[in-house]
């Protein structure tokens, strides 16, 4: 049983930081209801405003994203290593002077799967509102 | 003998999905807001702020060769704060415009709000200390409040903003203590040559 769970988490996982929507099983209703098709490597809350943050600034570095999300180092880099990993941001690292750069962009895969969440929570409220 | 019973803990309802994303589309217009709170913030107005301001130093300097006086280089100095408040409403308005995004938004008015009342308090401050005659202590006080409320308007806001606010701050201090003809020097180096530097950076790392 313990094993199952084990098994059954790290295929979530796995799909977590793929960066592909959670494709719902197509053969139940419940594939047709928006929040089964959610992004979920941008649905946790980090990873979400790291992404809303780029994408309201050209680029951002890793001191500013920290300050902005009020976060640790650690933490930090674990969920923007994810959306690097998922092709959502683009890193790049430089040195000013003699101190490292760390600079963050949103690619066009990061904006899409933005554009693509907000859409998503908007048709989740108008599925409500219209019953 | 009382019966034993079973209380079963009142569970709260998780929230609905909708209420979720409707938490959610906030999150991410806050976040958006805050990071935008710095993009307001126009480099190359701040640029030309300190250029004025370096521009008021010098006059200040000829002017106390010729005709030294208090009034005359308080004077200079107010018409170069109302100079630098029309051209930072004006730059910080032309890049909202580029930006597409509101000029009194959420952001907008928390800065607004966090740097008018150390401002306030520099300007009654200020008369204070001219009907005492301490006229000498006048721009260390600037410095030292306008980094106050720098600081305090960039914590809605990246790293560089603060850090500004955190030079004035330490500047001011260092004028109120240093001797009172190095004033001139001090609010040269504050209001010309930290604006000239943070603008540029703010310019080259945050569109314009």
């Amino acid at each position: 049983m313990a094993k199952h769970a084990a098994l059954k988490h790290s295929t979530h996982k796995k799909r977590e930081t793929s960066g592909a929507p959670v494709a719902a099983d197509a053969h139940t209703s419940r594939a047709k209801h928006p929040a089964h098709s959610l992004d979920r490597l941008i649905h946790e809350r980090m990873r979400l405003g790291i992404i809303s943050a780029l994408a309201a600034n050209e680029s951002l570095t890793f001191n500013d994203l920290k300050h902005l999300m009020h976060t640790t180092d650690g933490n930090l880099s674990v969920h923007a290593r994810k959306l690097e990993d998922g092709g959502y941001i683009a890193c790049t690292k430089s040195f000013e002077g003699r101190l490292p750069k760390t600079e963050y962009k949103l690619t066009a895969a990061g904006k899409r799967a933005l554009e693509n969440y907000v859409s998503h929570m908007e048709t989740l409220i108008k599925q409500v509102r219209n019953r | 003998m009382g019966s034993i019973q079973l209380v079963t803990p009142q569970q709260e309802e998780p929230p609905a999905l909708h209420t979720r994303a409707m938490d959610n589309l906030q999150y991410i217009r806050e976040t958006m807001e805050r990071a935008t709170a710095f993009t307001a913030i126009s480099g190359w107005g701040l640029v030309a702020i300190g250029l004025t301001a370096l521009a008021a130093a010098l006059a200040t300097g000829f002017i106390a060769g010729q005709q030294k006086s208090f009034k005359n280089w308080l004077m200079i100095w107010l018409a170069e704060a109302v100079v630098a408040l029309l051209i930072a409403g004006w730059s910080i308005d032309r890049k909202a415009r580029a930006t597409k995004t509101p000029l009194l938004s959420g952001p907008g008015r928390k800065v607004a709000f966090s740097l008018s009342p150390p401002l306030l308090a520099g300007a009654i401050l200020s008369l204070v200390l001219y009907r005492s005659g301490s006229t000498n202590a006048i721009p260390g006080l600037w410095l030292l409040l306008y980094g106050t409320g720098v600081i305090t308007g960039g914590m809605f806001s990246v790293s560089v903003v603060p850090i500004m606010g955190v030079a004035f701050m330490a500047l001011g201090a260092a004028t109120l203590f240093a001797p009172a003809v190095f004033a001139d020097w001090f609010m040269a180096a504050g209001f010309g040559g930290l604006h000239i530097i943070f603008g540029v950076i703010i310019a080259r790392r945050y569109g314009g």
